[in-house]
């Protein structure tokens, strides 16, 4: 154990909480699953970062593109076809501006962050990456930022190095530094940690890897939802996410890269739409983003995407990430203290996620029971095996906030950690 | 609505605190390891065979309350049986959980208080998951048992 894990969780990390005048119960009855009973309880809904609930007006937005919108986009001279191709390429910019990419044509919608990160393994990478190259992730990954990885490097015979944590869960950054290495081709990292909640100095790591001439692949799934991102600012090459965990729709994501590599890249999938011209000679690709966007897109999905930023700007990105603060802070201090739990991931800097295991009660049977409660929270690796084998754990019971959770709901957890006391007792 | 108690009898709770047979008994000589991949449960079950009877039998490993005590009675139930037997039992125990026989057959004695999994369906396969190691021990298989 490191210095930093004698001092008490509370002092460690806990923060005052920050009155920011949000009226949680106005965000709540926006949420029609929100209003669900399970086994007769009110249905605690803490399991946001598998996916988040949906607002109706991104429901809205998925009826009134079938009622009113659909046709197939950048084909079409009739009616409906040019509509929805406004949609489309709108809601492209309301993306960008969301996370102030330079230009919208560096805005690429995928099916999620996993196909994100896989485009970019499977074409870039494949190009830069070659015998005896490395590419460095960190020990906080989610298996979707290993396992691309880890194909690519088997079938390069290229190495994946990885930057080790601390017992907080915080990233080692010297250790860090020291891998980046004259091989090192790539780094891929998560902004966010999804089994600890930790927030990596990104700017920070990008600046590192910069200096040596390493490009950045940032896996933001869980950053996106709960912090604002400034991509420009970060400086980040590649940056995947998924609407889901958004308040958006399954089925959509956007992988962001910069201009100037994503027109170096060979394309990734090969179809309709991302071509200019075909004959059985020769294919000529089109330019960004349609060269990355093969076959008919989720253009539901993309409707859903850009209502799901609206309603979080609606919000205010701000306030969502000081209201979920509160809710992670007052969850600390009081799930922290109740006798037998042992919080995993402490870092100081946090966003949405409380993992836990309690002595003598596997996760598993704490979900069976936190469930008869009406309580949703994960239990499991959480896609994120190495990180339990880091912490010498085969799985942890994970709560994550999203804006329309309560202080209330904290305190169902709690008593729902009772029950489980008193079960096994 | 399913109750936790059908599901965590003290028999049962019992079990996970102070399983049974948790060891590699003397004269093993088959052994199989199951693993669960949706929750990191792993056992792994260990024979000593006398010709088509398991004279011994033991298990270690990490699970759930409900995965443990599984294991812990399996492990009493089948002791002495022939691998006809202990398959039946399986059996048995299988349709149990999976909520197709509703009153437990006699055969399965003890384990009956796993009848309260059947409420629970994503608990079937930690009540199951040791005794798909069982199965694969007896056939001599080395390869791992998944339960996915």
């Amino acid at each position: 154990m490191s210095a930093a894990a004698a001092v008490p969780i509370r002092e460690r990390i806990a923060k005052p909480l920050v009155d920011i005048g949000f009226d949680v119960e106005k965000i709540r009855a926006d949420f029609p699953i929100l209003r669900t009973k399970v086994h007769g309880h009110p249905l605690v809904y803490l399991d946001n970062a598998a996916t988040s609930q949906k607002p109706q007006a991104v429901i809205d937005a998925l009826v009134r593109y079938y009622e009113g919108e659909n046709a197939n986009i950048h084909r079409g001279v009739h009616y409906l076809s040019q509509i929805a191709t406004e949609a489309f390429e709108q809601a492209r910019e309301t993306v960008r501006a969301f996370v102030n990419a330079a230009d919208a044509k560096e805005i690429i919608f995928t099916r999620g962050t996993t196909e994100a990160i896989n485009l970019v393994a499977q074409t870039y990478g494949r190009v830069h990456v070659g015998a005896g190259d490395e590419v460095l992730i960190t020990a906080m990954e989610h298996h979707s930022n290993i396992v691309p990885w880890q194909m690519l490097c088997e079938e390069k015979g290229a190495k994946l190095r990885i930057a080790p944590m601390n017992d907080e869960g915080e990233l080692l950054l010297e250790k860090y530094e020291k891998l980046l290495s004259p091989r090192t081709k790539i780094v891929a990292v998560g902004h966010v940690s999804n089994a600890l909640g930790t927030i990596n100095p990104l700017k920070q790591m990008i600046a590192l890897a910069h200096a040596k001439g390493i490009p950045v692949v940032v896996d933001g799934a869980q950053a996106v939802p709960h912090l604002k991102v400034d991509l420009q600012d970060l400086d980040a090459d590649f940056y995947a996410f998924s609407g889901h965990k958004m308040y958006g729709p399954t089925g959509i994501g956007v992988l962001y890269g910069k201009a100037a590599l994503l027109e170096a890249m060979p394309p990734y999938q090969g179809g309709g739409d991302m071509i200019s011209s075909v004959t059985f000679e020769k294919t000529i690709y089109n330019k960004l983003p349609h060269k990355f966007e093969a076959g008919t897109p989720d253009m539901a999905g993309v409707a859903g995407l850009k209502a799901a930023i609206e309603y979080m700007n609606g919000v205010g990105i701000g306030k969502i990430a000081a209201h979920e603060q509160n809710l992670l802070v007052y969850a600390t201090e009081i799930v922290g203290s109740l006798p037998g739990v042992r919080l995993i991931g402490t870092a100081r800097e946090k966003a949405s996620v409380l993992s836990f295991v309690l002595d003598e009660v596997h996760p598993h049977d704490i979900g069976t029971i936190l469930d008869q409660e009406g309580i949703a929270v994960r239990t499991g690796h959480h896609c994120a095996q190495p990180v339990m084998e880091r912490f010498g754990i085969p799985a942890t019971v994970r709560a994550s906030f999203a804006v329309y959770n309560t202080k209330g709901e904290v305190d169902a957890l709690v008593r729902g950690i009772r029950k489980v006391h008193e079960v096994f007792a | 609505m399913p109750e936790l108690r059908d599901l965590y009898q003290e028999v049962i709770l019992e079990h996970s605190k102070t399983p049974r047979n948790y060891k590699e008994p003397a004269g093993t000589n088959q052994r199989a390891e199951g693993y669960n991949p949706l929750c990191g449960d792993r056992f792994t079950v260990y024979l000593a065979m006398d010709g088509d009877r398991i004279r011994e039998i033991g298990f270690q490993g990490a699970g759930c309350a409900i995965s443990k005590a599984s294991a812990s009675m399996m492990t009493q139930s089948v002791k002495g049986k022939t691998k006809a037997e202990a398959h039946r039992i399986f059996e048995q125990f299988h349709e149990l959980v999976t909520g197709h026989s509703h009153e437990p057959e006699a055969e399965l004695g003890k384990l009956a208080v796993f009848s309260g999994v059947s409420e629970f369906p994503v608990r079937v396969k930690c009540a199951t998951l040791a005794w798909h190691t069982l199965e694969a021990a007896l056939e001599g298989n080395q390869e791992n048992v998944s339960t996915e």
